[in-house]
Parts: C-alpha cells; structure tokens; sequence
C-alpha cells in the first residue's frame, strides 16, 4: 500500500520536481518553508494543476501517467485548503452534503452521524458559514472533505490562517482523525509543531526537490539536514503511558529506551502518547547523577556528532535501544568529557514536552 | 389619458424589452464567464467590442446594423435567400438591435459576477467530485443571482429608453416597431404636449417602480443574510 508521485512542473522562475514513494497510510507531513512548491505539489496530487508532466498511483489506483489523467472531479480525494472555502450560499448541512450527494453509495464509507460528532459541529448545520468563527469553518471543510469517502485526503496548511488558541482546537480533531478513520492524510505545512504531532512521515522540501523523506523519527534525527541545525531541534519519541503516580502528580512513560517521567496526564494506562525531547534540554554524564532535579536519566551510545548553526555548539546523535536522541552541548564539554562516537553516556533530560 | 396607439406603443416597449433581456441573459452568460475564467491574450478585444455599444452613439449602431439586417446586408441578405425575410422594419430586427444596444449592461454584471466567486470555490467543488457543468449550475450560477438580478433589470430599463437605433433600424410602424419613445417622438412633432406628458410619464412611473422593486428585493436579501 503506497502513493507513488512523480511530477515535473515549470511555473516561470519555479520548477518542481519530485518523485516519491509514500506510504499509503497515516499522516505524511510534506514540510518546507514557504515557496518550497509544497502546495503546488499537492495541487498536482489533486490534479488541480494539468500542465504538472509526471504519474501518480494511489494505493493501486492510477491517477496519472502518460496518456491519462484524471481530472479533479473523477478522483476520490479530499481537499481542505489554508482559507476554509465554503460554500456562502449553503447552510453548514449543505456544505456537508455537497461531497456526500456526488460520492456513490457504494463508495460511502464515512457515516454522517460519526462525523458530526467527531467534529462537534452539530449547532453549527442549520447555520450559514458568514457567523462561523476560523475554527468553525475549518472544522466544517473537514467534514465536508471526509464525507466524499475519499481514498486520499489533501491538507493544505490548514491551520496556518489561525490563531494559536484556535489551532489550538482543531490539532486535536485532526489527532482523532487519523485514529478513527483509515484515510491516508498528505498534510502541509511550515510549523515544526505540527509535523512533531502528527506527521508519521516526513517528507522535506526545499525549491521544488525533495530534500529528505522517512519515517518522522528517522528524518528529525538526522544531522545533516537544516531542521537539525535550528535551535529548536529535536527528537519525538512515540510512549505508552506506563503508571500514575498520585503522591506526586507524575506519569512515567516507557519507550524502547527506557522511562521518562511527565506531569500527570489524564489518559489512562496504556494509551499511546507523543512526547517532543528538544535537543537542548538534553545534558551527557559518564555517571548516573541521582543527586540532581533531574529525574529522567536514559542510557545511550554517541552515534555521530555534527555542527551547528552556532560555532560553540555541537550537536550529537544518540542511540537508546533503538531510540534515537539528539543532545545540543558546546564543544567545550564535548572535549572536556570526550563525547566521541561509540562512547556510552547518561543522559540527563530537563523537559519532555507532551504533544497534545 | 392614453390613446389606443399609444397603449399599442407602449405594449410593443413592453414586449421588446422583454424578449431582449431573456435572450439576452441566455447568450450573455456563456460569454460573461468566458471572459471571467480566461486568460486568453485576445480577451481584452472581446472585452472592448462589449462594451462598445455603451460610447457609440445609438444612431451609429442603428446605422451598421441596418446595413447587416437589411436585404443587402450579410446576415438580412442571408435570411433572405433562405426564405425567412429581412430583419430591418421588423420586430426581430428591433430584438437584435435592442441585444447589441443593451450587450454591455448584461455581460459587465454577469462577468463581474462570475469573477467575484474565484477559482478556489470551484476547486473545492470539483474535489467533491462535482463535474464541470455541475460546478457552473450549483455554485457559479446560484453565487451570481445578484448579478443576474442586476442584468436583467438594466438590460430591461435600457431598452425601455431606446431611441437612437430603433428609429435607424426599425422606423414606425404601428403595433409591430413603434414604440413608447417613438410615439412621444411623434407627439412632440405634432405639437401634442398632453399626449407626449401622458405616455413620457408612464415610463417615467413604470421606470422608478420596476428599480425601487429591485432595490427592495435586494435589501431584504441582505438583511435575511443569504450571502451574494
């Protein structure tokens, strides 16, 4: 089960050029800062720009090749754009049915009542979308989107037009979204933020190429990619709440590299959460320092070391059982305490930031 | 008040504006959203050619198109070898004149109209699967019903008022080319200021009713807030 995308397109000054192989499952953000071509390259996926030259296969289904393409309408999509586009003169139940009225029975996958739940937009359908607040709107578009039962759904900086409180309130719909329903999600975007919660592949794009592509973790550990080189950098690292702990107020957390301990969370034990480890708030030791504040200490082998924006630091990759790590130091400590590949260090984590 | 021709005058007006804007908002429209979705180098001729009727003076046009329509001109000439007629001193040859007179305030609404929609709505229609005639009829057309409503009303109180090309192209010929303005015309050349009071004033009462309606219905659109 696989997207497979080839395109070639010339705009003026601009060309894109990709080919990719995507899986055909889970969220994969397409990441890249503004002008990279990541809209233009969904464009080409929805088939909304004819002269992009190239193929295009969804899980098996052929979209695009040479000598055929699908025109917008024939192919089972969902689109949500940055502005939440939608129809002034239907009500928000007939912005809804505009997508559900055109997609066959047979096709329908998605139940109205599940959907209107989901996204908890029940007062809103007898409304018209002019007294809808930004999230209103946006959560309406992706309700209108879901009900064609698309085999593919498009997200085109949905929430970049937002602002953080509203956002705020539609990441955790868009979070439910990928649970419940088994839609392939194209996502793009500029935040870092949400690549970290809910990208499951990370695709990067600079001036129309493909930079990097692979699973989130693999891609945010790399060292030789720009993201690694910001001062933001970081790791996700996917956890199964493990216990609560009343007496303090602390969840621990357990991952193939050990335990971290978080502020207590409200899901129970069991539930899979995200957690973001930025690469400065992460300090080495030879020994396991249990008189400090610092509760989270893993054990990890130094895999590689590479430069950073800032000619003091220095940025080393980890390995904790399976888990990679990034720790930002300066290269005093690095050659005060020998921070060298295949040396074993504990590490100390300051903050683990819960992505929800 | 109105004498019996004068009623004929004023029902041939009527009838004339009528039959102009109807077939007027038909033809205009496939041209009207051409001109708002291409990027066409040659569309700005078009453009200019539309609007041409608006700065001609009427006499001028009424002039044209009594050549074309008559019995040497190439569309009369043509009507009249297969058997159908002329157009010039006919009621469809006022049809054809009042199109051309009154094609600017029919296609500039309805384009502007179109326009004002963008291409984002109906990318959004076509990803949920709607084809292309079904994107026009479902959100297009229903978005544009302003301009529609905007078009009609002056296409019809334009051709109320039309002189210029009805005398060039249609002259006077009861019940079947004299119309209201004609008549008045008539009146004031004979001298007749009470006849040509009664019928100029119709139009005048007929002209205001028909725009205060047209405002009407707009407001109370507004206010219920269907969108537009």
């Amino acid at each position: 089960m696989t997207i497979e995308a080839r395109f070639a397109l010339q705009q003026g000054g601009f060309r894109l050029d990709v080919d990719l192989t995507l899986p055909g499952e889970g969220v994969t953000v397409i990441y890249g800062s503004s002008g990279a071509g990541k809209s233009t390259l969904l464009r080409c996926v929805a088939g909304l720009e004819r002269a992009a030259q190239g193929a295009l296969s969804v899980n098996g289904a052929e979209w695009q090749r040479e000598g055929l393409f699908l025109p917008v309408h024939r192919r089972p999509l969902g689109v949500v754009f940055q502005e939440a586009s939608l129809f002034p003169h239907l009500s928000g139940a007939g912005n809804l049915r505009y997508g559900l009225q055109r997609t066959p029975a047979h096709e329908r996958r998605i139940a109205w009542d599940e959907v209107v739940q989901l996204l908890d937009i029940a007062p809103l359908l007898a409304r018209y979308p002019q007294t809808f607040s930004g999230g209103e709107r946006q959560r309406i578009a992706l309700a209108r989107a879901l009900l064609a039962s698309p085999q593919l759904l498009l997200l085109d900086e949905p929430l970049a037009a937002l602002d953080e409180a509203r956002k705020a309130e539609i990441l955790p719909f868009l979070e439910q979204l990928r649970a419940r329903f088994a839609v392939p999600m194209l996502y793009v975007t500029h935040s870092l933020r949400e690549v970290a919660r809910l990208a499951d592949y990370l695709v990067l794009l600079e001036a129309g190429r493909v930079v990097a592509q692979g699973p989130l973790q693999s891609v945010l550990s790399r060292l030789d990619l720009p993201l690694a080189a910001a001062e933001d950098a970081g790791v996700v690292i996917e956890a199964e709440v493990a216990e609560h702990d009343t007496q303090w107020h602390l969840s621990r957390l357990v991952f193939s590299g050990g335990s971290l301990w978080v502020a207590r969370c409200a899901e129970p034990v069991g539930s899979r959460l995200r957690c973001r480890v930025l690469a400065r708030d992460v300090s080495l030791a030879h020994e396991r320092n249990e008189q400090s504040t610092i509760v989270n200490l893993l054990q990890a082998d130094v895999v590689e070391l590479a430069p950073t924006d800032s000619p003091a630091h220095v940025l080393v990759r980890l390995d904790a059982n399976g888990t990679s790590l990034l720790a930002r130091i300066t290269r005093h400590s690095q050659a005060r305490i020998g921070v060298e590949p295949g040396a074993r260090f504990w590490l100390q984590i300051k903050s683990v930031a819960l992505l929800r | 008040m109105l004498s019996a021709e004068d009623l004929t005058a004023l029902w041939v007006t009527l009838q004339l504006a009528a039959v102009s804007t109807v077939l007027l908002l038909l033809l205009a429209t496939p041209l009207a959203w051409w001109l708002s979705q291409t990027a066409v180098r040659g569309r700005v001729l078009v453009e200019a050619l539309v609007t041409l009727p608006l700065v001609l003076p009427p006499t001028v046009l009424g002039f044209y198109l009594l050549l074309l329509l008559g019995p040497e001109g190439a569309v009369g000439g043509t009507l009249e070898r297969i058997g159908v007629g002329h157009l010039a001193f006919s009621f469809s040859g006022l049809v054809v004149g009042s199109m051309v007179y009154s094609l600017p305030f029919v296609v500039q609404p309805l384009q502007n109209a179109f326009a004002a929609t963008g291409a984002r709505l109906f990318d959004v229609a076509a990803t949920l699967r709607a084809s292309p005639l079904d994107r026009f009829l479902t959100i297009a057309l229903p978005l544009a019903r302003r301009g529609y409503l905007t078009a009609a009303v002056l296409a019809f109180a334009h051709t109320l008022g039309e002189f210029g090309v009805i005398i060039m192209l249609g002259g006077n010929i009861p019940g079947e080319t004299r119309v209201a303005s004609i008549a008045i015309y008539n009146h004031v050349e004979s001298l007749d200021y009470g006849a040509a009071h009664a019928l100029a004033l119709t139009l005048v009462v007929l002209s205001l009713s028909l725009l205060t309606l047209v405002y009407a219905v707009n407001r109370r659109a507004r206010v219920v807030g269907v969108p537009g």
